[in-house]
């Protein structure tokens, strides 16, 4: 993702990236102009049993370690001293390992699309697997940062810098998704209600990583996201996400909805709920629209706009997005 | 920590911190002062750079990490004092202004013919995909018009082939047709 950690107010005093060890015995001041990092050590892993030796083996040495994916969040903080890890981990090599998106049969939830979390900005939105059956990701990308971003931001490390106002958390949480996380003891699926804690925080532990994204892809789904920004490319003032399946009867048999930007949840339950059972007509989904942006949304007033603001567009983002996701299981799916 | 990796097609390596970002890794260790540095913030695009044929903004990428990976600057684009179709096109159109964003925006131009090439695409390059492609640098010349120009001269010439755009020597191509 682009850097604007600046411009952000969630990187503020309060983040859970305690600003430490600022300038660490240098000139802070020229520091700051040069826009580097603070000194760390570098490691580089080949493999993700590798990864998580190194993870294993630093962490019990008591040093700060940090996964270093695509880089586009962790660097532009750690220029501003906003994370100062003594050691990061480079896990750049593991795009071929972890950079897929494929489709799979799952023996208990039927199919789904297991997404590698090296997987690029660019491979999803040019995944013609996503396209087709899953089209929020495609959605999405189209919106995220510009085409040279994402050449290097990966979902995982999306997923794991957790930034409030990033977009493939709400694509997530919208979708169902479960995340795969592996440590050395071996692997657990969550889902993203777990995963996901709030600004800057997951539930992976520090000797774990998150290695795959797996997307529930029934037949009769559908799903969309829409996205208002102050300028092309830049983070969200606001976004939905929002996925539909449809029973052969027409009836909602599973409704998701996710937001970016307007507070610290991305899941809005009570909203997916009210939709379940009934055809999406156009009363449902206003109505879903309204307890998400009322009851669910917790926007803050910032320089992207007034909380009063922001609510609003939350419901006319969640009621386009939840009316196209709709059309789209009703007609060719995905 | 040592640093090694393919720049313009050739070996080069330095000793760096395992801080330093690409940008400065080539200005500074090589010297190679045609990546300009700019915003610093992977906003502006003044620092595109193709990595393994991609472009990427060398001012979030670490040394370290591009390090056994290919590099190639705007320095590379001409060869044996030959100029690409790409600044070609910047020169015959009207490309730059100030020339601040020029390297970035040429190497990111060289890339997305490069991929259509590989692909065999069928259909003409449109303003609006072109437009798409460098939608991650500014010029603050705003001079849009002419980049996106300078970039379909260079696919026109491209597909006419590396006959004509791309093999006039760099002091022929200096003259009179440039004054038009």
């Amino acid at each position: 993702m682009r850097a604007e950690a600046h411009d952000n107010p969630e990187y503020g005093e309060a983040g859970p990236q305690p600003v430490t060890r600022t300038g660490a015995g240098r000139n802070s001041a020229t520091v700051a102009a040069m826009q580097v990092p603070a000194p760390f050590q570098y490691e580089r892993a080949t493999s993700v049993e590798h990864a998580l030796a190194l993870l294993s083996q630093l962490g019990e040495a008591g040093s700060e370690v940090r996964i270093l994916a695509g880089g586009h969040s962790l660097l532009p903080m750690m220029k501003l001293r906003l994370a100062t890890p003594e050691h990061l981990i480079d896990i750049d090599d593991l795009a071929a390992e972890l950079g897929y998106v494929r489709e799979h049969d799952s023996a208990e939830g039927g199919p789904e699309i297991r997404i590698g979390a090296m997987t690029r900005h660019r491979e999803l939105l040019e995944s013609p697997l996503l396209a087709a059956r899953a089209r929020i990701f495609t959605d999405a990308e189209r919106v995220i940062a510009d085409p040279v971003v994402r050449n290097r931001g990966t979902i995982g490390g999306a997923l794991c810098q957790a930034d409030p106002s990033e977009d493939l958390s709400a694509v997530c949480a919208a979708v169902g998704a479960r995340m795969v996380i592996r440590g050395l003891d071996g692997e657990r699926v969550v889902e993203m209600d777990e995963f996901h804690r709030g600004p800057y925080q997951t539930c992976v532990a520090a000797d774990e990583i998150l290695i795959e994204i797996r997307v529930p892809a029934p037949a009769g789904a559908g799903s969309a996201y829409e996205k208002v920004d102050r300028r092309a490319g830049d983070w969200a003032v606001v976004a939905a996400g929002a996925s539909i399946t449809l029973g052969p009867d027409g009836a909602v048999t599973e409704a998701g909805i996710g937001l970016a930007a307007v507070g610290a949840g991305v899941s809005c339950p009570r909203a997916q709920a009210s939709l379940l059972g009934g055809p999406p007509t156009a009363d449902a989904i206003e109505h879903a629209a309204t307890i998400a942006a009322e009851q669910e949304a917790a926007p803050v007033t910032d320089q992207r706009g007034s909380a009063e603001y922001k609510r609003h567009v939350a419901g006319v983002l969640v009621t386009r997005a939840l009316t196209r996701a709709a059309a789209r299981a009703a007609g060719s799916g995905g | 920590m040592r640093v090694a990796m393919t720049v313009n097609d050739a070996d080069r390596a330095a000793d760096a911190e395992p801080r330093t970002l690409l940008v400065h890794f080539l200005r500074e260790q090589l010297r190679l002062t045609g990546t300009h540095w700019g915003c610093d913030t992977s906003n502006c695009g003044m620092c595109v750079v193709l990595m393994d044929g991609e472009p990427v903004k060398s001012c979030t990428v670490l040394a370290a990490t591009a390090s056994g990976h290919s590099i190639r600057t705007v320095e590379g684009l001409e060869v044996d004092g030959r100029l690409d179709p790409v600044q070609e096109g910047f020169r015959e159109m009207h490309g730059l202004q100030c020339g601040f964003c020029t390297p970035g925006m040429m190497l990111t131009a060289r890339a997305l013919l490069d991929r259509r090439a590989a692909q065999a695409h069928p259909e003409p390059l449109t303003d609006a995909e072109i437009r798409e492609a460098i939608s991650g640098q500014i010029c603050r010349c705003t001079g849009y018009t002419t980049i996106v120009r300078a970039i379909r001269w260079a696919a026109e010439h491209e597909l006419a082939d590396d006959k004509t755009a791309g093999t006039q020597p760099v002091h022929a191509s200096l003259g009179g047709e440039s004054c038009r």
